[in-house]
Formats: structure tokens, C-alpha cells, sequence
């Protein structure tokens, strides 16, 4: 038996608050939300991260590692619109989280505050469900502006951080999801969008809790309301989407970090680890500088005369970032890194590859590449690109370039290349 | 059974069940989050959630009801002063959402870092920002001239 809801006059007087309007908002997030586990969880295989230790930022991952598989290099453009869509959904649902729990806020205030051991339990997973949400929101926009505030390495924060999100996410569906289906076919939509403030009603009162006891007068129609986190969605989107999209359109991303490129020319593309951030010294890219390649079939030491009498290829592909901006396709010219393991004794069906760069510090400056991108024609161990050397920002002499890969395993630098080689030579 | 479990927990089984397998979840995944500065990210998480909860949403909430006063002054409330009242409200609403979401860059809290990373100025942001903001007022205020000369005849404009 169901108590009749009791009337408490409240602070929350907003007449658009009600189930309809919050499941509005909730049916966004449904929607959003997965796509934004699921990119998540793309990235992190993106990493490759059971093929070495140096690949994985969260070895304790344990079971939830079960889903990844070998991240493939095709489609080229994978890393870059997974990561694209990622940064900029994320972004954009920004309003429509917030007016999601502007719209549940007096919930946080019900009296009393427990009805029931399974009201209080609800109310621990909304806990998780809201600060989960937050953190993840808040961890993933500071890391793209490159704002490390937050207390540890953004990548176990915010892949843990993911998993509990979206564990409060899945209970907070099953619970709500009927009450939801209810509320939105209670009013239509398009009803709705044709209703202008001076003819706008609150819901229905219920016992949801949000319909406000005495409503004030409107000041807004839903559509009004529906209108403005639109077009905060719309104004987020246009100052941030340039940044992955690039060509003309870079220069509309007013806001995002990566809205310009550094310079002009062949090496004028945007950058995230140039060699004054990376340490690299002069001495250690000079004349003097020798790749070390190492196989089976024993090691090689080459200069970049001798690797430029090598067959040299051409690959066109972008640099896509974990932060959600990439560039446009560049012409990058090499030599492939299956030609390189055929030097050390891999002529056939090459293994994967232990890519190490000449920085001496800092995260990602080895790598280790799967079989299958060391296999892929277009893998390049580039000299060049746009039809020039590289720049020292984009790794002069030689630099890593694979399809589909995110932007910190194409080493910069590169010093060394052990081919099935997983970790640094003497710790395998 | 049924309807002493419902009196000893207050929901049906299924919620205790969905809540269960959520909690086993995210529990495994909180293990390894707080492995770290567990005490760092608690205050994170917790944090986050209360900021918003007691402190963000009173602090718009207000500072739209503030508006409202301020437009209204005392007079009787009419389709023309809510009209004045949104036209405001919303650019405002678009500006301090970009103002949130890009803090880090418009504060140039990061600047040091931005810079040696992307070899691009830090200093653009701000006066992007507020460039955005006035554009985004000044079309909020000719749609509102536009609207208040349409209406000019009407003394009781529909809205």
C-alpha cells in the first residue's frame, strides 16, 4: 500500500521539475554515457596494454582487462575518431548531466532522509552513481587541458574510476528505467516543444519527489529550458570538435587546447611532447646519433645515412591523442619496420617490436608494438614528413609511425628497436 | 517470504539483487581506484558530489532568483520582464557552462604546462572566452530589441 505523497512546501519551487523532464535528460545520458564507456574501454586496448608492462598504466586491472584483444591497424583513422568521439561527447554532455541533477536535486533533501534498509542502499549506489560521475567528468576535462590536479596518474583514475561509474550507472538503470519509460510517454514531445511559457503546467504531483509541492510561476517553458542546455550542448561542440576534426576547421575550437597548430610548414602540425619538454639534448640526436636494431638473427647499428639508403615508404596518417585532438593525415616517409626486422634475421611473419627512445625520463618512452603493427606496410620508422626532415618537435632523426595507433606509441627519438622484445633488454 | 522481505527491506527483491551485483562491481573497481592516494581520491569523488550538491546548485539557484528580483524591481511580473529575464539568463547559462568546462585553460591554471606541451600561448583563452560571452549577449539583446519592437503595440505580449 502506497501513502498518498504528503504536500511539504520545499525551496525547490521550479514547476518544469518532474519525472518527465528528468527522464528527458536521463534517456540523453542513456545514450551517451555507453558510448562513452565503450570509446573508454576501446582506448585502453588501444594501448596494447597486455603486451607489456610498459603499455599498461594499470597492471592491477585484473578482471577487468577481460575484454581487450590485440588493437588492430585498420582502419587507420580507428585511434583517431574513437578518441575524437570520446573527448568531445564527454565535452558536450556536459549541460545535460548537470541539468539531470539539477532536475533530481530535491531528491537529495527527502525526509526522511532513510525510509528503509533498501532506501538507504539506493542511496549509497546514487552516491557512487554522482561522485563517480563527477570525478570521471571532472578527471577527463582536467587531463585534457593538461591540468594534473588530480590525486594520482589520470590513467588508473580514470579507468577505475570508469568501471565504478559505470557499475552505479548500470544498478541506477535497472532500478529507474521502468519509472522513466512511464514518465516520458506521460507527454509528447513534440506536445511539448510547441508549448510556450505562458501555457507551461507542472507535472502532474506524484511521489516521485520531484514535482515541487507549490510550484512557482513559470519563467521558462520545458521547451525553453530543453533549448538552453541545447545550446550549451551546441556551443560546447563548436568551441571543442575543430580540435579533432583539423584542416580549416581547427581554427573554430576557440576554446579547446589544441585549436592551433604550433607552425607553418612541413613540421608545423600540433605536438604534445616536444623535445625540450622530453629532454632531449643535442648531443644525443646529433651526427653521433645510431639506431640499434636487434633480432634473432643478432644486432645492427645504423646511421641516418644508412637508414636513408634503405627503401624508403610512404604512409599517410594522422596523430591521434589519447586528449581527444588529432591531426590530419601527414605524409610521412620511411623505412617500413618490417624491412628493419628483416635486417636482424625476421624475414617472415615478424614479431612484435620494443621500441625505445633516446629520452632519458618520463612516461611512454618505450614501448612495445604487437606483431600485427609491425606487420602492417604502412608501419613506418619515418625520416621524414610533408616532404621534409623531421623537425626535433616530431622526433628528428627517426620516429615511429603506425595505423590506427594512439598518439605516445609512435615513439619520438627512437634510439633502439628489439624485436620480439617485450621490455628493456636484460629485464625480459 | 514475499511480503516479509518487503516489510524488512521496504523494496521489491530485484532492487536488493541489481543493487548487489552493482555494489560487487563497483567494488572491485573502487579497490584498485583507492590503492593509490585513497584518501586524495575520496575527497575527489565525495567532494565533487557535495560541491555540486550544497554549494553549486544554491549558488545558481539564487543567482537566477537575484536576476529575477533585479528585473522585476518590485513591479508586477509580466511576459516582457520574463522575456528580459531569459534573454539574460541564457547567454549567462552558455557562458558559465564554457567558463566550467574550460576553466583550467580560461584561468590559465595550467599555463606552464600548456605551453611546454603544445608550444601554443596560454594567454588566447581568456580574451576568447570573454569574446564569446559579449557576442553571445549582444545577439541575446537584439533578439530581445527585436522581440520588444515587434511587440511594441501590444501591451500584452504572447511569449
Amino acid at each position: 500500500m502506497k501513502a498518498s505523497p504528503a504536500r511539504r512546501p520545499g525551496p525547490w519551487r521550479s514547476p518544469l521539475r518532474g519525472p518527465w523532464l528528468t527522464s528527458v535528460f536521463g534517456a540523453v545520458l542513456l545514450v551517451g554515457i555507453p558510448v562513452l564507456f565503450l570509446t573508454g574501454l576501446l582506448s585502453y586496448a588501444a594501448y596494447n596494454p597486455d603486451l607489456s608492462h610498459v603499455n599498461d598504466k594499470t597492471p592491477g586491472k585484473g578482471l577487468l582487462g577481460f575484454y581487450l584483444f590485440s588493437w588492430p591497424t585498420h582502419p587507420y583513422w580507428l585511434y583517431r575518431v574513437n578518441q575524437g568521439v570520446h573527448v568531445t561527447l564527454g565535452i558536450v554532455l556536459v549541460p545535460v548531466l548537470l541539468a539531470k541533477l539539477w532536475s533530481v536535486v530535491p531528491k537529495l533533501f527527502t525526509l526522511p532522509p532513510v525510509r528503509s534498509a533498501g532506501h538507504a542502499l539506493e542511496r549509497l549506489s546514487l552516491l557512487l552513481l554522482v561522485g563517480g560521475g563527477l570525478f570521471e567528468f571532472a578527471t577527463g576535462i582536467l587531463n585534457v587541458q593538461l591540468d594534473y590536479i588530480f590525486p594520482g596518474s589520470f590513467y588508473p583514475l580514470h579507468f577505475y574510476g570508469a568501471w565504478v561509474f559505470f557499475g552505479a550507472v548500470l544498478a541506477h538503470v535497472a532500478l529507474k528505467l521502468p519509472a522513466a519509460v512511464k514518465a516520458l510517454r506521460s507527454r509528447d514531445l513534440r506536445a511539448e516543444l510547441r508549448t510556450p511559457t505562458s501555457r507551461t503546467r507542472p507535472e502532474p504531483f506524484d511521489a516521485t519527489g520531484l514535482v515541487p509541492p507549490d510550484p512557482a510561476a513559470p519563467t521558462i517553458s520545458r521547451r525553453g529550458a530543453l533549448g538552453m542546455v541545447g545550446l550549451g550542448s551546441i556551443a560546447l561542440l563548436v568551441v571543442t570538435a575543430g580540435q579533432s576534426i583539423g584542416g580549416p576547421l581547427r581554427r573554430t575550437a576557440l576554446l579547446a587546447p589544441h585549436g592551433r597548430s604550433p607552425g607553418t610548414g612541413p613540421g608545423g602540425f600540433p605536438v604534445n611532447k616536444p623535445a625540450a619538454a622530453a629532454h632531449i639534448r643535442p648531443q644525443d640526436v646529433g651526427p653521433d646519433w645510431r639506431l640499434t636494431v636487434s633480432g634473432v638473427g643478432g644486432s645492427v647499428r645504423l646511421s641516418l645515412v644508412d637508414l636513408q639508403r634503405m627503401a624508403q615508404r610512404r604512409s599517410a596518417l594522422p596523430i591521434a591523442c589519447v586528449e581527444g585532438w588529432s591531426t590530419n593525415d601527414q605524409h610521412w616517409e620511411g623505412v617500413r619496420l618490417r624491412d628493419l626486422a628483416a635486417l636482424v634475421g625476421h624475414t617472415e611473419d615478424p614479431p612484435g617490436v620494443f621500441v625505445e627512445s633516446v629520452q632519458l625520463a618520463g612516461s611512454f618512452r618505450a614501448v612495445a608494438l604487437s606483431a600485427g603493427q609491425v606487420r602492417d606496410g604502412r608501419s613506418l620508422l619515418a625520416l621524414r614528413v610533408n616532404d621534409a626532415p623531421l623537425t626535433p618537435d616530431h622526433g628528428y632523426p627517426a620516429r615511429v609511425i603506425v595505423p590506427a595507433a594512439p598518439g605516445v606509441m609512435n615513439t619520438k627519438w627512437v634510439g633502439r628497436l628489439t624485436f620480439g622484445a617485450t621490455d628493456f633488454p636484460g629485464r625480459a | 517470504m514475499k511480503r516479509l522481505f518487503h516489510v524488512l527491506y521496504g523494496e521489491p527483491w530485484w532492487h536488493l539483487v541489481a543493487l548487489l551485483a552493482s555494489f560487487a562491481l563497483c567494488g572491485y573497481a573502487l579497490a584498485q581506484l583507492l590503492a593509490g592516494d585513497w584518501w586524495g581520491v575520496v575527497q575527489w569523488a565525495v567532494g565533487a558530489a557535495v560541491i555540486h550538491d550544497l554549494v553549486a546548485v544554491p549558488l545558481y539557484g539564487s543567482a537566477d532568483w537575484l536576476l529575477h528580483r533585479a528585473v522585476r524591481a518590485g513591479r508586477p511580473r509580466s511576459p516582457r520582464r520574463i522575456a528580459v529575464v531569459n534573454h539574460i539568463r541564457i547567454p549567462a547559462f552558455v557562458s558559465l557552462i564554457l567558463l566550467l568546462v574550460y576553466w583550467p585553460l580560461i584561468s590559465m591554471d595550467s599555463s606552464a604546462q600548456f605551453r611546454t606541451a603544445t608550444l601554443l600561448d596560454p594567454g588566447v583563452f581568456r580574451s576568447r572566452w570573454l569574446a564569446v560571452t559579449g557576442v553571445l549577449f549582444g545577439l541575446s539583446g537584439l533578439h530581445l530589441a527585436f522581440r520588444l519592437w515587434r511587440d511594441r503595440d501590444d501591451s500584452k505580449p504572447t511569449t
